[in-house]
């Protein structure tokens, strides 16, 4: 979209307030206020803005790809809350006209608003986020009732943007060690699948202080989740079955 | 050696696998992962993380006659189906392997952890999409996509996903692959790549390259599409001396948000979902008055494209449709289309149990692509045969098969990203059994495929990516749409020769080499225009209307000069014609009929 189409009367200013980070080119970061011109007669979502900024400023670098919250690329730190650019309305975050954009908090950061993304898929795969079956797969699928399945609603969703573990001072302190929210809710996601026959394995897996224990039930996690999900409670559903495991 | 220095190939340093694979998308993922389960070293190049490639986005389901829903389904009707949508230029020994496999593909999936919704038997849930039938179009509606709600494509690609991780395949996540290797026997011998966070870059060596870049809608102005679908294989392969197949067959699919391009899924009309004009009006069964809203894409695009052109559209400008679901009730509406509850609440501002939604016709697919065979062998056509190009294959959206012809059906291309991945991966397989010999490139070959590099960081002006991409998509958008006609389409490829120096001489401001996502547009936007100019060349020579393809001023389909794929070529613009395959291996061959529906 270009602002040049658009009737005077239907454009105002806003300032966007952005992290700016070239390691090669800057000795430390520091915020840099773009002015761009938006519409007036329609919302648009922050990723617009942004896009109109870097019209402005090519060298303005942020992760992008399907504009619709499915893909989960353009997690950051928007006026202090993580979210994602493409579906967040600029109507619902703007404050005086301004917007302040941040790379997501805790990990490394690469350029501008993009974060080094290692440690979080480090720990996804630690998880190992894939159906484990030992039984021989029959020649047609394998049935699961409409109730079984039911329990992945909430848990397959996931499009690990990093919003959750990037915003959960528990995973900020040990990156390594607490496997953060997105990873345990894909945890849960196989060990709740009727399909998957490693529960017992998964479980010996998260049986240390950090890798699961380390939940403080903060709950950022929930509140900043932009599909909805809920994190906390995942872990809570695999705290209940370890317990119940060790009576057994 | 960084991406930003002017490269020589004596210096690049090499990386070398079996198989690489260019893209990590269904299509891709599907090749890597036969290749990764069957012992070879392989890498997947992916210029953003796997899951955030567009096959996220894909909703509604996969085709595929597995006979849960209806346990007397016949692949021979998908076939049927199939071969009609494409309006008879889809190759019929490809459009039948793909829906005989296809039920094998659909179980693997399974089987890997893809969480498909259910019946009450605990099958998989299969729901009616567009252009189904049975008992090849005389037993009514069929109903044949497997769904996972209408999150489909995310299950797909995320269960893809987590068993490559599974099965141990190399992944070179975001990093950008700039040109084909070709060595001096024109065979493909591997790629040029950088990883964009650090701007290394390297030759990557390979008996065995597969594009599976996907598509790129980005050429229009309203699309479906992600921002990444920019066509960098079909530019890849172009500019190496490749053709590209029916490149003309672009799918406009009829619910795009209206303002906003974002899908709706067919599967809305196939859970009872209909369109509306202003006058509350199911329009649809004046257009189609079997099928109605579930007539194939072309058809229902093209009819609401007339709605509105004679004034039948809603909302103060009269310019979009609405789709009724809230008469389906929030049961439906949010079990079996919870995504669509989502994205219709944030791009459209209704919730689809109570409103209706706005959409319009929007670009979503390109039938056309990469001429390949049916293990995915890419095909260049001399003096009117066809001839391989050893070393590379092609995969997904970026090839044409061509199961999808004139027109794809809904659900299908979930089924082509499988079921092709897959066969491409079998094939390689087996011929690296057998043993590949191949010249290594010269450093001449390989300072070929650096030359759009060096271009680039040697710029000091010229235009900007953002005000070319705007130009090149209006233009398309105008001239190249639903509805087509010869002069405009002139004026379209007129004004695209215009532009072709200023695109080969972009202006790179910024030449950092950390994480530059100017220098990425800046090669993405080369590729998008030679997937732009490709299209308009051939849509102008293709005098007829057939499948998407619709002219004002040659409103038939003439199948005595036009029964024909379309071959171009960039180095000569020049379009020529290939035999449609009318050779099935077990059925007899589909013959052309009136499409009606």
């Amino acid at each position: 979209m270009s602002a040049a189409a658009i009737p005077v009367a239907q454009i105002k200013t806003i300032t966007m307030s952005i992290y700016r980070y070239d390691p090669t080119l800057d000795k430390k970061p520091y915020m840099q206020d773009i002015i761009v011109e938006v519409p007036t007669d329609k919302d648009i979502m922050v990723l617009d803005a942004l896009h109109l900024a870097k019209a402005q400023e090519p060298s303005l670098s942020y992760r992008r790809s399907c504009r619709e919250g499915v893909c989960g690329s353009d997690g950051m730190n928007i006026n202090g809350k993580n979210g994602l650019a493409c579906i967040t309305p600029l109507s619902e975050v703007i404050k005086r006209n301004k917007i302040t954009l941040r790379p997501m908090p805790g990990l490394p950061v690469v350029r501008d608003l993009i974060v080094d993304m290692k440690q979080f898929y480090d720990q996804l795969e630690k998880v190992r986020p894939y159906l484990i079956t030992k039984s021989d797969s029959p020649d047609i699928e394998r049935t699961q009732s409409p109730e079984d399945r039911e329990q992945l609603d909430g848990l397959y969703e996931c499009i690990l943007c990093g919003c959750c573990s990037t915003s959960c001072p528990s995973f900020w302190w040990n990156p390594d060690k607490f496997l953060g929210p997105a990873a345990l809710l894909q945890s849960w996601r196989f060990i709740a699948d009727t399909r998957d026959e490693a529960t017992d394995e998964r479980l010996d897996d998260l049986e240390d202080a950090f890798s699961l224990y380390r939940c403080h039930g903060i709950m950022n996690c929930v509140s900043v989740c932009p599909k909805g999900l809920n994190p906390t409670e995942a872990i809570s559903s695999i705290r209940n079955k370890l317990l119940t495991r060790k009576k057994g | 050696m960084l991406v930003n220095e002017i490269i020589n190939a004596k210096d690049l340093p090499v990386m070398e696998f079996d198989g690489i694979i260019v893209g990590g998308g269904g299509a891709g993922m599907r090749a890597s992962l036969q290749l990764a389960e069957s012992g070879l070293n392989t890498a997947v190049i992916s210029k953003v993380f796997p899951t955030r490639s567009h096959t996220v986005s894909a909703q509604g389901g996969i085709t595929c006659a597995i006979q849960s829903d209806d346990p007397d389904d016949d692949w021979r009707w998908h076939m049927f189906d199939t071969v009609k949508g494409s309006d008879y230029i889809g190759d019929q020994e490809a459009i039948e392997y793909m829906c005989s496999e296809g039920p094998k593909a659909v179980f693997e999936l399974e089987h890997m952890g893809l969480p498909f919704s259910r019946t009450e038997e605990g099958r998989i849930y299969q729901r009616p999409f567009g252009g189904q039938s049975k008992d090849y179009g005389k037993g009514g509606q069929a109903t044949r996509t497997c769904a996972a709600a209408d999150r489909t494509g995310h299950s797909l690609l995320h269960t893809l996903f987590q068993a490559n991780l599974k099965a141990g395949t190399n992944f070179l996540n975001e990093w950008f692959a700039v040109d084909l290797v070709l060595n001096s026997d024109k065979a493909v011998v591997g790629v040029i790549a950088f990883k964009i966070e650090t701007g290394e870059i390297y030759y990557i060596k390979s008996k065995a390259t597969v594009l599976a870049t996907g598509g790129a809608g980005r050429i229009y102005s309203s699309t479906t599409n992600a921002l990444i679908n920019s066509g960098d294989g079909i530019g890849m392969a172009l500019r190496a001396g490749m053709p590209v197949q029916d490149i003309e067959m672009w799918q406009f699919h009829p619910t795009g948000i209206h303002g906003a391009g974002t899908l709706v899924t067919e599967g809305c009309r196939g859970e009872g979902g209909y369109l509306l004009n202003k006058d509350g009006e199911r329009f649809m069964e004046r257009y189609a008055p079997n099928a109605k809203d579930l007539a194939s894409r072309d058809v229902v695009a093209r009819s609401m494209a007339l709605e509105i052109l004679e004034g039948r559209g809603c909302g103060p400008n009269a310019d979009h449709i609405f789709l009724r679901l809230d008469h389906l009730g929030p049961e439906v509406v949010h079990k079996r289309l919870p995504g669509i509850t989502e994205l219709s609440k944030t791009f459209a501002g209704v919730d689809p149990a109570v409103q209706p939604i706005p959409v319009v016709p929007t670009c979503h697919y390109m039938m056309g692509g990469i001429p390949t065979n049916i293990n995915g062998q890419v095909i260049s056509v001399e003096h009117g045969e066809d001839k391989i190009v050893d070393g590379l294959y092609a995969a997904g959206e970026v090839a044409c098969v061509s199961v999808h012809g004139g027109n794809r059906l809904g659900g299908n291309s979930l089924l082509d990203l499988v079921v092709f991945g897959r066969a491409a991966g079998l094939y390689i397989e087996e011929s690296m059994k057998q043993g590949i010999e191949v010249k290594d490139a010269s450093n001449d070959d390989i300072e070929k495929a650096l030359e759009r590099l060096n271009r680039l960081n040697a710029s000091t002006e010229g235009d900007q990516v953002s005000v070319l991409k705007e130009k090149m998509q209006q233009n398309m958008q105008t001239n190249f749409g639903v509805f087509r006609r010869g002069d405009l389409m002139e004026k379209g490829i007129e004004e695209l020769a215009k532009t072709r120096e200023e695109v080969n001489d972009i202006f790179l401001q910024d030449k950092s080499a950390t994480f530059n996502t100017a220098r990425i547009e800046a090669l993405e936007m080369q590729n998008l225009f030679e997937v732009a100019e490709a299209t308009a060349i051939t849509a102008n020579e293709r005098k007829e209307s057939r499948g998407a393809h619709a002219r004002d001023d040659f409103t038939e389909r003439d199948d005595e000069n036009w029964l024909k794929h379309s071959i171009y070529y960039a180095d000569t613009k020049e379009v020529s014609k290939r035999d449609v395959n009318y050779r099935p291996k077990t059925v007899q061959a589909f013959q052309p009929m009136v499409r009606s529906y």
